[in-house]
């Protein structure tokens, strides 16, 4: 099967993990991406950095083929995916894996439900091996003790940690993290990115992560992108985008000290427009 | 002032041609929705587990409702049925009465009408908030069929529930019946159940059943759809899930008294 859809390039090396080319993406007369290339390298962190409303989101679910891109071309191991062909999509689909801003998880489902889902509807193994493997994902994040409670039982960082286990229980090596941190407080944003890195060398996946938390992004991540009105305005590594004196990358680097020259201007009582708070 | 007329005929027109094109297209969506639907039996894993969970919560939740509806219709219904048929000395024909339009009408309507208000809002703002929290996208994201994994085994179990709602119905309508004719006002109750037993063919139940299961597909395919298309309504969050809800069970009444016009004039033609 895994030869049969992706046959040349598997192994290849040298080769990006994942490629995005001049993807597209328009909700009616709001163009949100506008020619998007990426290269992501396997075993990397990846971030995907930009403002709220930037398209990180979309950008992410048209790679992941939730979202049709209006053009462009979305290649895995060097070969083209095309989402319409059920093989390519399975097949994707079975490598990768998807923890949603807001985890995603069943309500009506147990902790250790949540986590086999995967397993039971696209695989053929028995229902003890499933839980076998549920209850090893569980307990690799820590999370044993509440495999038999409801996600509402759990607080938000085992929930996220349980939506992580869910993603992890396939075995993916690429999984995707639409804005983990998002709403939470500075100590859970720096535990999710610390439990991101940690379970990355641990299960060895390539991590895709969108956020706008741009320290704690720049710590974990092997490779950082800025994504601005559609397009990606800088891409390299976060020594590299440190050093950049791009006026985007300046901007979005330096807003701790913009927001504290605002606040200066403010006490000193000076007239701020809309525009410069933003 | 004749242009002003124009502007109305054309802005009546427009709105018309709107009106159908939006109906034809809803309609073009749920019948592909439903095929989906029935595709999703092909290739879900563990289905009857799901389908077992949605007969407990369309069949056993449901059930209270049911009965109690069930008894007040026969309640009404023998009280109506006997003072009408005492103004032409006929109270004798009271159980023939009470089950024929029980089985012919009112159980598979009123048992659908009952089952959607409690089965058919729960699933469509179920799906809608699902919808809301990316659990529907998630589950696509994972490889899994959505439309298998969440919608198939509710149809499948509605095409089981809802004659046997129809069927518990028809017996506590008849018990209401007894109550009110023979236990309240009189009328001796063998009379009440041999008028049963003479008045009922098998071609009533048939004709009852078949009426469930179409209702049962329909209202909960309907109100499937309405929840699982949440967020095409134009609103989002907890506005979309009311809207989607109250549009589910309003379509759905809809649809059960016209599907029943429709099934009853093809069966007695």
């Amino acid at each position: 099967m895994k030869e049969k859809v992706l046959p040349k390039k598997f192994h290849a090396e040298g080769c990006p993990l994942l490629r995005v080319l001049d993807l597209c993406k328009r909700f009616g007369d709001k163009t949100v991406l506008d020619g998007v290339w990426l290269e992501v390298w396997r075993g990397s962190v990846f971030t995907v950095l930009g403002s709220s409303g930037a398209g990180k989101s979309v950008l992410l679910k048209c790679i992941a083929g939730v979202e049709k891109p209006d053009c462009g071309v979305v290649e895995f191991y060097g070969e083209k995916l095309d989402f319409r062909r059920r093989s390519h999509r399975q097949e994707f689909r079975r490598r990768c894996s998807f923890l949603f801003q807001g985890n995603a998880l069943f309500d009506s489902l147990t902790a250790v439900e949540n986590v086999g889902l995967p397993l039971e509807q696209t695989t053929r193994l028995s229902d003890g091996e499933i839980r076998r493997r549920s209850l090893a994902a569980l307990e690799q994040l820590d999370l044993l003790e509440h495999s038999n409670h409801f996600p509402s039982q759990l607080s938000g960082g085992m929930q996220k940690r349980l939506a992580l286990a869910r993603a992890l229980v396939t075995q993916p090596e690429m999984v995707f993290f639409d804005e983990p941190t998002a709403g939470l407080d500075p100590l859970r944003r720096n535990a999710v990115f610390g439990m991101i890195a940690k379970y990355r060398m641990q299960f060895g996946f390539t991590a895709v992560v969108v956020t706008h938390d741009v320290q704690e992004a720049l710590i974990t991540s092997d490779y950082v992108a800025l994504l601005e009105h559609g397009r990606i305005r800088f891409s390299g590594t976060p020594q590299e985008f440190h050093e950049s004196e791009l006026p985007v990358v300046v901007s979005f680097r330096e807003s701790t000290a913009a927001l504290r020259n605002l606040l200066v201007a403010i006490q000193a009582g000076e007239h701020i427009s809309p525009d410069e708070e933003e | 002032m004749i242009l002003l007329g124009e502007e109305v005929c054309a802005k009546m027109v427009g709105n018309l041609g709107k009106f159908f094109w939006i109906t034809v297209s809803e309609f073009g969506d749920f019948t592909l929705f439903l095929f989906r639907t029935v595709a999703g039996v092909i290739g879900s894993r563990r289905l009857m587990r799901r389908v077992w969970r949605a007969i407990y919560e369309q069949g056993v939740l449901c059930l209270p409702v049911v009965v109690i509806v069930g008894l007040f219709t026969g309640l009404v219904l023998g009280l109506q049925g006997y003072y009408v048929l005492n103004r032409f000395g006929s109270e004798t024909l009271l159980g023939a009465l009470v089950s024929l339009s029980l089985t012919r009408e009112m159980a598979p309507v009123l048992a659908a009408l009952v089952l959607v208000g409690q089965a058919g809002s729960a699933l469509a703002a179920e799906l809608g908030i699902q919808r809301n929290s990316e659990q529907i996208l998630a589950l696509e994201t994972m490889g899994v069929n959505s439309y298998g994994y969440l919608v198939t085994p509710r149809i499948l179990s509605a095409l089981v529930v809802f004659p046997m709602q129809t069927a518990i119905f028809v017996i506590v309508g008849l018990w209401g019946g007894w109550i009110s004719g023979s236990w309240i006002l009189g009328l001796d109750a063998g009379v009440y159940w041999s008028s049963i037993e003479k008045a009922i063919e098998m071609r009533d139940v048939r004709e009852s059943f078949l009426k469930a299961a179409v209702f049962g597909f329909l209202c909960i395919g309907v109100c499937a759809h309405q929840g699982y298309n949440a967020h095409r309504c134009g609103l989002r969050g907890a506005k979309a899930v009311s809207f989607s809800t109250t549009r589910a069970v309003v379509v759905s009444s809809v649809l059960i008294l016209a599907t029943d016009y429709v099934i009853t004039s093809f069966l007695i033609s």
